[in-house]
């Protein structure tokens, strides 16, 4: 028996926080708007601290069942939420992240107009991704997820008067759309065959399958489709191409959406589902490949970008694809502890980014940055911090993750390390790139000059232009704290390899160990020896670690290796990157337009269906048929009562004539009849 | 005795001498004279089947005719009179609208 939680309050009270924002707020005060958002958004958070503080006392998995919602014969969906391992660590992610990044938007968002809808939507926003990750069922899941990509979609179009913007939007949610279908087709499979969207009962009901190694099954497909609701959401091959794009959006929503929390959510649900893809070993396959490959084809596109968030923006696609890649090799645990150090370090980058370009007065192109670490020193230290995570090096919370599915990924197929460690690479190369860009060398820029019409675009923001200065607090201290737990956040899974103790896997252990196979993963790559839920019970051999170690090594390596030739290129010898790009014409081309795959979708995709909709639905179907219909319709009407009005004069005498003539037709019909 | 046929025949007569009246004639008190006409031709054709019959529900009905008609010129003549204060004229052709 547990203490009712009172789960539900965690979602709603952000949901009241944006009510109120959202319809009173244009008479607000800003203190007032920043008052509203930050009490509940913090009052969110503080809940998820108070079930933490207590959460080894309950008997976990907890459900509480709200009201019901669905009952239609055997069939029933509630809302009803779940709390275990992982809902809890999402849900101190999402808060916490969610509520630091409140925070700093307070002083990022301060001079622009619409000051209340910004606050609403990421309130909103916080509302839905807690449904998300505390839904008990795949429908609720399901509202959240949609819910997500609601206020995704409208905090991109924030500045919706600005064409590419509102277009960006627009593309976010139509991509989303399409994983969206995916999705729901898998939850049409779990109605039909189990009957059932609860987490608990449709787990129950895979429970006997084995794992199908022959063709393509139930679970195969259920798996798939999973994925593909997966990939849109979480900007997986093929459906990346809307996140960095998402860019458009305020800085602060793409820290908070666009790479802590939303983009996750993808990797969560096939976490969750870990039931289904282990008993699906095509679709973990499927799911790991699409991660391998997504990690190292963003890496590259991330390193011939400019503008300094789109460089953050393809880091994170990267990023999000080798928490795919643990999840393809069953590291479910590995994933997710990725999943929560990319969210602190991930978060700081974008929001540190956001103070550089705040401080510049809205200016994104590195090539027009440099020199700035002794201009904006908090700026500068937390960005460091952050970037030293994200590429690997010891000891900060990036590498103990990355390691972790690297080596778990090699157990799987050394292909996949493989690619993972050349990513790593690519991944501390252009990490550093930016970096030196950003903070190093010559400034390059023409902030701090007096006025100048040619940056007008840029300053379209509104943000002061006032010359480089350093963000205020309220934006520094979440820099700060984030910067803390990027450093920090790593050492809860310190590996056994390296002297921990696996903290973090051991946690997850009852959520992912509950329900799997007795029989273990057959893994259809060729070099696959051991079911990898043996892996992590810490049973290993001395002489895993020993090689373990080996592997950590190589891949701590590679990362110094990025840096140093980002050093090399971007600080020591500033002409050689050009020459290399001259050398390599083609493919540096290629690259730097993102290997043309957005053109190639607007060719294979967008232009045919606008052909289709404006030549067939459009003139063709809606003004051909259905307007022609009802035009005509109208025209019909209309003709007849002309020729008749004209029998309405206003003359008396043709009146009693026409009264005349019918009583005429009346009596002689009558007569004629009689006579019959 | 004149019989039945005759009243019948005269009746039609001034019946139908009352419709052409009402549908050429453009002077409003003329249109009312040929109302009164109609209604006497009908009048008479009711006497005449009651006298035939010996049924004098003919004749309470005539009565009652010419109740309503006397009720109908006393209402239309100051109807008349009103319409031509306003618009100086008693040809219908110029009074076809139903507003002033």
């Amino acid at each position: 028996m547990t203490a009712n939680l009172h789960l539900w309050l965690i979602p709603i009270l952000p949901l009241i926080g944006a009510a109120i924002n959202g319809l009173l707020g244009k008479r607000f005060s800003r203190q007032l708007v920043v008052t509203v958002a930050l009490l509940f958004s913090g009052a969110a958070f503080a809940m998820a601290l108070w079930i933490a503080a207590q959460f080894s006392s309950l008997s976990v998995p907890y459900t509480e069942f709200l009201t019901p919602w669905i009952r239609a014969g055997n069939f029933q969906v509630d809302f009803s939420f779940y709390l275990d391992q992982l809902s809890l660590i999402m849900l101190l992610v999402v808060c916490g992240v969610g509520f630091v990044i409140h925070v700093y938007s307070v002083g990022y968002m301060w001079e622009e107009g619409g000051f209340y809808r910004f606050f609403s939507y990421l309130n909103l926003f916080l509302f839905f991704m807690l449904t998300l990750v505390l839904a008990s069922n795949y429908l609720l899941m399901f509202v959240g997820w949609e819910g997500v990509g609601l206020a995704s979609y409208l905090l991109i179009g924030f500045w919706f008067t600005k064409y590419s913007a509102a277009s960006a939007g627009k593309k976010a949610f139509i991509v989303n759309r399409i994983g969206d279908f995916g999705f729901l087709i898998a939850l049409f499979l779990m109605i039909k065959h189990f009957g059932s969207l609860d987490f608990g009962q449709v787990f129950k009901s895979v429970q006997p399958f084995s794992p199908e190694t022959a063709g393509v099954g139930l679970l195969t497909t259920i798996g798939l489709l999973l994925l593909i609701g997966a990939c849109g959401k979480s900007a997986q091959i093929p459906l990346y191409v809307w996140l960095p794009d998402a860019m458009e959006g305020p800085t602060p929503v793409s820290a908070l959406i666009h790479a802590a929390t939303m983009v996750t959510a993808g990797v969560y649900m096939i976490s969750r589902s870990h039931a289904i893809f282990e008993r699906a070993p095509m679709a973990l396959t499927a799911v790991a490949i699409v991660g391998v490959l997504t990690a190292l084809f963003a890496a590259t596109i991330g390193i011939c970008q400019t503008d300094i968030k789109k460089v953050l923006a393809y880091s994170t696609i990267s990023q999000l694809g080798y928490m795919f890649l643990a999840c393809g090799v069953a590291a479910f645990s590995a994933g997710i502890f990725h999943l929560m150090t990319h969210a602190f370090f991930k978060g700081l980058l974008f929001l540190a980014a956001g103070s550089v370009i705040h401080g510049l007065g809205g200016e994104q192109d590195m090539r027009n940055m440099g020199g700035l670490r002794k201009k904006i020193p908090w700026t500068f230290w937390t960005m460091t911090a952050a970037t030293f995570a994200i590429s690997g090096i010891p000891p900060f919370a990036g590498f103990f993750s990355k390691d972790e599915i690297l080596w778990r990924a090699y157990q799987a197929s050394w292909a996949y390390w493989l690619i993972g460690v050349f990513t790593a690479f690519l991944t501390s190369f252009y990490m550093f790139r930016l970096w030196f860009l950003t903070f190093f060398g010559e400034y390059r820029g023409d902030v701090g000059l007096p006025d100048e019409p040619g940056r007008a675009a840029h300053t379209s923001h509104g943000h002061g232009r006032h010359g480089i200065h350093e963000s205020p607090k309220v934006m520094l201290v979440p820099l700060v704290i984030l910067a803390i737990l990027s450093v920090a956040g790593g050492w809860v899974g310190v590996s056994g390899s390296l002297g921990g103790s696996d903290r973090f896997d051991k946690f997850l252990g009852p959520v992912f160990r509950s329900t799997a196979l007795k029989v273990g993963v057959q893994l259809l790559e060729p070099g696959v020896t051991a079911p990898p839920e043996q892996q992590t019970e810490g049973t290993e051999p001395k002489t895993g670690h020993a090689t373990e170690l080996m592997f950590t090594g190589i891949s701590v390596a590679s990362a110094l290796a990025g840096l140093f030739l980002a050093w090399l290129l971007y600080l020591r010898r500033p002409q050689l990157p050009e020459r290399i790009a001259h050398a390599l014409n083609g493919f540096y081309e290629a690259v730097l337009n993102k290997y043309y795959v957005d053109e190639f979708y607007a060719a294979l995709f967008v232009k045919p269906l606008i052909a289709v909709s404006t030549k067939v639905l459009w003139h063709g179907i809606d003004q051909g048929i259905i307007d022609a219909g009802v035009d005509s319709a109208a025209d019909g009407a209309r003709e007849v009562s002309d020729s008749v009005r004209h029998m309405q004069s206003g003359n008396i005498r043709s009146y009693a004539g026409w009264v005349a003539l019918g009583a005429f037709a009346v009596i002689a019909y009558m007569v004629w009849t009689g006579v019959q | 005795m004149i019989p039945l046929s005759y009243y019948l025949v005269l009746s039609g007569i001034l019946f139908t001498c009352g419709v052409l009246g009402f549908l050429i004639k453009r002077n409003i008190i003329t249109i009312f004279m040929s109302i009164e006409l109609m209604l006497n031709g009908v009048n008479l054709s009711f006497v005449a089947f009651a006298a035939q019959w010996h049924v004098l529900g003919g004749q309470v009905f005539v009565f009652f005719v010419m109740v309503v008609a006397a009720a109908e010129a006393a209402v239309g003549l100051a109807i008349i009179i009103a319409v031509y204060r306003t618009r100086e004229t008693l040809n219908v052709d110029r009074i076809d609208l139903l507003k002033l």
